[in-house]
């Protein structure tokens, strides 16, 4: 039964992928919608991607400050793993999990309530492509800035964990500046942002899925950004761990 | 002119619709009437091509709904204009970009052509003040007549209207009505109105159909329906004290 089901919403699910990925009716509508995207789902979540990405660095230095004790390691040694944590997972994987809860919810109940109060099939009536319409911008918008966020995520993290220890001084700032610039590999971070593309079309495109196609009121759109959330988090770890092994193993 | 012939639509066992035949005429109001349920809806959303159904022929002009291709039914979709039952304004928009918003996406003027269609059309339904306002912002009543001038914007050959008077008070229902019976009047379209508000249905009820269990039970006009011999209709009409006390 559950298998049944999933088969099914993966078929629709392709279906309205089809759908969304065709010429948009107006150029000058799409990049109007694609800019309001853009501000609505990116530049809204810099705030909070970068306030976690501080916190979570901060975390990370002081955890490995406290489980650092072997005195054959070299202090700078923190400096060097919290940039491996932040860059090849926490960057990426992480904050992909946390915007599918912010962006996710936001895109299937916006897509969910149009859709209970016949604002799509007011899209439709007009001979709107309505998936094509609601949908493509959003994915654009996402894929396209997805990597600058996790840019911006890599750098607060590395500032969060370089605040710990300047006030600390275990490790000096000077030696976790050494250690974030020691053995490090630049291939890393185009791996974080591989990853991301995948991830910022999952976040955008589940939720939409699960937002066009509600059917019922307040309650079923409540459920739909639940299931969305759900799903799109399991569906980015899932990649990860594929992504993972094709791009580094 | 649009003329049904041996619809029939279902949702699993359930037949919502079975063998309706009526035709909507042109520069007039034709009333879709019935009890909730009775597939009202159902049918208008069969018209408009948002429920296909399983048999039957739609044909709007000549041209049959149920065998358009998918350009030939995206052109056709240009005609129509709908005004639905909670108005469909674009919450993200606003009253100006609602009603500009066909006229972007299908229309080829230029911006000060589209801005003054916007205006013209917005002043059809006497609300030539509420531009920058958005949807929230304005009663139901206004809801429905920035809905009205939206589906008016591209010149609709079809108008169709889902309960335009649901939720509404009894002047501003009347207000509706004058207003889509003026429309309707003043461009010669096929208007098709859902409804069972009895004010619509003696108002402006020029072809009126009364559907019974999925079924066309009668078909009449304004004049002659409250001397209907159909139980059922004469059910429905007579349901509310008002009408009862009227006809004693």
């Amino acid at each position: 039964m559950i298998i049944n089901e999933w088969i099914t919403n993966l078929g629709r699910y392709m279906l309205l992928m089809k759908r969304v990925f065709t010429k948009p009716d107006r150029w000058s509508l799409f990049g109007r919608q694609f800019v309001n995207e853009t501000y609505g789902l990116v530049i809204d979540s810099i705030g909070i991607v970068c306030l976690i990405s501080v916190f979570i660095g901060a975390v990370c230095c002081i955890q490995i400050q406290m489980n650092l004790f072997s005195p054959l390691l070299p202090r700078f040694t923190l400096g060097a793993t919290t940039r491996e944590i932040i860059v090849l997972e926490f960057s990426s994987a992480v904050m992909a999990l946390i915007l599918s809860g912010k962006v996710g919810s936001n895109i299937a109940s916006e897509i969910g309530t149009m859709r209970i109060t016949e604002q799509i099939d007011a899209l439709d009536v007009m001979g709107v492509n309505s998936a094509n319409y609601l949908i493509l911008p959003k994915i654009c918008a996402m894929v396209l800035f997805m990597p600058i966020l996790v840019i911006f995520s890599i750098a607060c993290g590395l500032i969060g964990a370089g605040l710990v220890a300047y006030f600390t001084g275990n490790p000096s700032i000077d030696t976790y500046i050494y250690g974030i610039q020691a053995f490090f590999e630049p291939g890393n971070i185009f791996y974080a942002i591989k990853k991301s593309y995948v991830f910022a079309f999952l976040i955008a495109s589940i939720p939409s899925f699960w937002g066009y196609y509600v059917k019922g009121g307040a309650l079923q759109v409540g459920r739909a950004s639940t299931k969305a959330v759900v799903t799109t988090s399991i569906m980015v770890l899932l990649s990860d761990v594929i992504l993972t092994k094709l791009l580094l193993a | 002119m649009i003329e049904v012939k041996n619809l029939y639509k279902s949702f699993g066992d359930q037949s919502v619709l079975n063998d309706i035949n009526c035709r909507f005429e042109d520069g007039k109001n034709n009333l879709i009437i019935g009890m909730s349920g009775s597939g009202k809806t159902v049918l208008l959303k069969c018209l408009i091509s948002l429920h296909r159904p399983e048999e039957g022929e739609i044909y709007y002009d000549g041209r049959d709904l149920l065998k358009l291709s998918r350009k030939e039914l995206i052109l056709l979709r240009q005609e129509i204009g709908v005004l639905f039952q909670g108005s469909a304004l674009f919450d993200s928009m606003t009253v100006a970009e609602n009603v500009m918003f066909p006229l972007r996406m299908f229309g080829n003027m230029i911006a000060k052509e589209r801005e003054a269609r916007m205006k013209l059309c917005l002043e059809r339904v006497n609300l030539p003040t509420a531009l920058d306002k958005y949807p929230s912002e304005l009663s139901g009543g206004m809801q429905k007549r920035v809905a009205i001038a939206r589906a008016i914007a591209l010149n609709p050959k079809y108008l169709f209207c889902d309960e335009p008077n649901s939720g509404l008070d009894p002047q501003t229902s009347i207000l509706i009505d004058q207003l889509i019976d003026d429309i309707t009047k003043e461009y010669d379209i096929t208007t098709v109105v859902n409804t069972h508000d009895m004010n619509s249905v003696l108002g402006i009820g020029d072809n009126i159909t009364f559907l019974y269990k999925g079924k066309v039970e009668w078909k009449g006009n304004k004049d002659n329906i409250l001397s209907t011999d159909s139980g059922p209709l004469r059910d429905f009409l007579f349901s509310s004290p008002i009408m009862r006390k009227l006809i004693d």
